[in-house]
């Protein structure tokens, strides 16, 4: 039995280590490419969420390479995603594709059903060693997230974004290879001794920072939403983002318990004044990261989602209050496989424009590039209305 | 001589080019249809503008519009802004009392809110350019009608007929129905345009404050039907400035004059403009999985400027080693 899964983000480094020192034999898909959507928007209902269509072309290229067995994660609640999983399989099924589909019903399962369902796949193995391969996927996914974090951090402030993007892509592919702890570490060390060394952008010494929010799948997926930490870094911004793989899985899988790993059950408080109900997906979090956001002075926030998600449309509306009694100006965006590109990066330099023009407007002087306080060009004073 | 700061904004229907004087007072407009080839077009926008100003001389070039990368490379910009910004520094230079902005255009539409002369918010049409120029165009062609009268028409009505304007196409055949059903022509183009500016309002404005004083612009500004259908609706005066049709190009000539102030402009020059050959192609790049197309500027087979490439490779590529355009043609398909 050869077992895959679907991509989301940098997760695959973590899922495909855990599922081989299980003793499993895993394909990992080939990284989301329009081949991927092509396949993925072939097969799938029309106006299904994006994600769906990526994971159908993940499993379909998969197979390709020799998959016979595809993990994937359920869930419950207003969200779709609960039922992707199902109507997946039955589509590959009709496809006549001939394959066994081990669904964890996540969130909020327990790591021991994943456990029982490998042990049901006839391999077997011995409790010292499903706990070391919890303890090395954990690893990786911790590293990860730290290569992702120091992404957020430099690219911003390196002249040569090209040589940032590729000592990242490096670390990260060391990660995936590496299977010794303590090597693991210092591989991300020396990722981040490497950054340092860079040479600075004195131009853009204190970055805007723009916190992104939103849909989990759209958030940590570069393909789904069109690259939008690396566009927003290169654009000079240090992205924030409160949500991350070792947050979800502590979160969802440890009750929020681990004390090594970030959590968003404190921030979730946050979101009661103007959202007192769970509404499905990360509607709840998009509304508490946001206020979180503001009341830690970040400059803006990106809420990110799939179109038609409906949870981040409960939190848009919501959201309208907050940018209004939190003063933290937000701009939603919404992809899908139509989506395009132009419009994205317009509307994005449109949004740190419109930032930088205010911090100017409230007399921020560290925002430098766009206007002074007076308009220059005709010499009236903005707010002479 | 004249010295000017030269403001350009290459669109999906029109290309536009404006002078501006050191005073920052409007000199010439050049208003034509961009036709599908932005650098055509920006060629001969740009020898019109000189048969009118035969001596002057470029302090600063803006580019803007969704040609702006292309015309940048091509002229030798030196800011190159997004359409938001651009028309909401235009309407805020002649305005600046101004707290909101509708711009609608060849096949955009933005919607732009402005509190004491600051952006606080905007919106974008994405997923639908029902109620664009290109739209308006096309029905006008198809009763017959010149664009520039079009608006007229729709202010003789009686009483304006109502039509289903959430989608274009279907817009059009609820407008065919009500042809046949007999209805005068001035009422269904004032239905049309009721239709449009509730299309505009229900897509762009949900949500947002839309408070006065509110300017009209971009070519469909000029739609007489549209803006009285706007004022009906929202029951407020809207203004629609003198050079509604180049406030993109305005704002972008604006933006450069501002990031110019005493350093020389890289505008190329008139020779290098007109005399040469200029040519676009394409590729899809095979270097990562991303497979971006890619969109290269020529000049007599040289190459100008990529576009299109998220990782900037290629673009990088014109400034570095050999190794790397090495690299680089083999990733190209």
């Amino acid at each position: 039995m050869r077992i895959t899964f679907p991509h989301m983000g940098n997760s695959y480094i973590a899922i495909s280590s855990l599922l081989k020192e299980l003793g499993l034999d895993v394909v990992v898909p080939p990284p989301c490419s329009k081949r991927t959507l092509e396949l993925g928007t072939r097969y799938s209902p029309e106006f299904v969420c994006l994600p769906f269509k990526i994971n159908l072309g993940n499993y379909l290229e998969a197979m390709e390479r020799g998959a016979d067995a595809i993990l994937m994660a359920g869930g419950w609640g207003p969200c779709r995603f609960g039922y992707y999983a199902q109507v997946e399989r039955d589509i590959l099924r009709e496809l006549g594709r001939e394959f066994n589909m081990v669904i964890i019903e996540a969130p909020d399962s327990r790591l021991t059903s994943l456990l029982n369902q490998v042990r049901r796949m006839g391999i077997k193995t011995s409790w010292f060693q499903v706990w070391s391969a919890i303890r090395l996927s954990w690893e990786k996914l911790k590293a990860v997230d730290r290569l992702e974090a120091l992404q957020h951090y430099w690219l911003p402030r390196v002249t040569d974004k090209g040589r940032c993007e590729k000592m990242i892509d490096a670390g990260l592919k060391a990660v995936d290879g590496c299977d010794d702890l303590r090597r693991m570490a210092e591989v991300v060390d020396r990722v981040e001794r490497d950054l340092s060394g860079l040479e600075r952008d004195v131009d853009n010494g204190s970055p805007l920072r723009i916190g992104l929010v939103g849909e989990i799948y759209t958030l940590l997926e570069p393909f789904a939403n069109y690259c939008l930490e690396r566009q927003l870094g290169r654009m000079g911004v240090e992205v924030v983002r409160d949500v991350n793989l070792t947050q979800w899985v502590n979160d969802h899988l440890f009750g929020g318990f681990l004390p090594s790993a970030p959590s968003l059950h404190a921030t979730l408080s946050l979101a009661e004044p103007y959202l007192q109900y769970w509404v499905g997906g990360h509607g709840r979090e998009t509304v508490a990261s946001t206020v979180g956001y503001a009341r830690r002075e970040l400059d803006g926030a990106i809420q990110v989602a799939p179109l038609t998600c409906m949870p981040e449309i409960v939190a848009q509306s919501v959201l309208e209050r907050v940018q209004e009694e939190e003063g933290i100006p937000i701009m939603t965006m919404y992809f899908d496989e139509h989506a395009g590109e132009v419009g994205i990066i317009t509307r994005l330099e449109a949004f740190l424009d419109m930032i930088r023009w205010r911090k100017m407007k409230t007399g921020d002087t560290d925002a430098k590039n766009l206007f002074g306080s007076r308009c220059r060009f005709c010499q009236h004073e903005f707010g002479g209305s | 001589m004249q010295k000017i700061y030269l403001g350009v904004d290459v669109g999906s229907v029109s290309t536009n080019l404006v002078a501006l004087d050191t005073r920052l007072q409007v000199l010439e407009t050049v208003y034509l249809r961009t036709m599908g080839h932005p650098v055509k077009a920006t060629q001969e926008g740009f020898r019109e503008l000189q048969s009118r100003l035969p001596q002057f001389e470029v302090l600063g070039v803006g580019a803007t519009g969704s040609g702006r990368n292309l015309v940048a490379a091509m002229l030798g910009a030196d800011e190159v802004k997004n359409e938001i910004t651009a028309h909401a520094v235009g309407a805020a230079h002649f305005h600046p009392e101004v707290r909101t902005v509708f711009e609608i255009g060849g096949q955009d539409s933005k919607l732009i809110l402005l509190r004491d002369g600051v952006v606080i918010d905007f919106a974008m049409n994405t997923v639908c350019a029902a109620g664009t120029g290109s739209f308006l165009d096309q029905q006008a062609l198809r009763l017959g009608i010149p664009i520039e009268e079009f608006g007229h028409w729709a202010i003789r009505a009686r009483q304006p007929v109502r039509i289903a304007g959430r989608c274009g196409v279907f817009a059009e055949s609820d407008m065919i129905h009500k042809q046949q059903m007999g209805y005068p022509t001035e009422e269904i183009i004032a239905g049309l345009c009721e239709a449009l500016a509730r299309n505009y309002l229900n897509n762009l404005g949900k949500g947002k404050e839309i408070l006065p004083p509110v300017v009209f612009q971009g070519g469909v500004a000029a739609n007489l039907g549209l803006r009285r259908a706007f004022e009906k609706m929202l029951n407020m005066e809207i203004m629609v400035p003198e050079h509604y049709n180049v406030m993109g190009a305005i704002g972008a000539a604006l933006l450069a004059a501002e990031s110019m102030k005493d350093r020389p402009s890289s505008f190329r020059g008139a020779d290098f403009i007109l005399d040469g050959e200029f040519e676009t192609r394409s590729l899809e790049c095979n270097g990562c999985p991303n497979q971006c197309e890619v969109v290269s500027i020529h000049r007599q087979g040289q190459v100008l400027a990529y576009f299109g490439d998220r990782c900037r490779r290629w673009d990088a590529s014109l400034k570095s080693s050999k190794v790397v355009s090495r690299e680089l043609k083999k990733a190209a398909r």
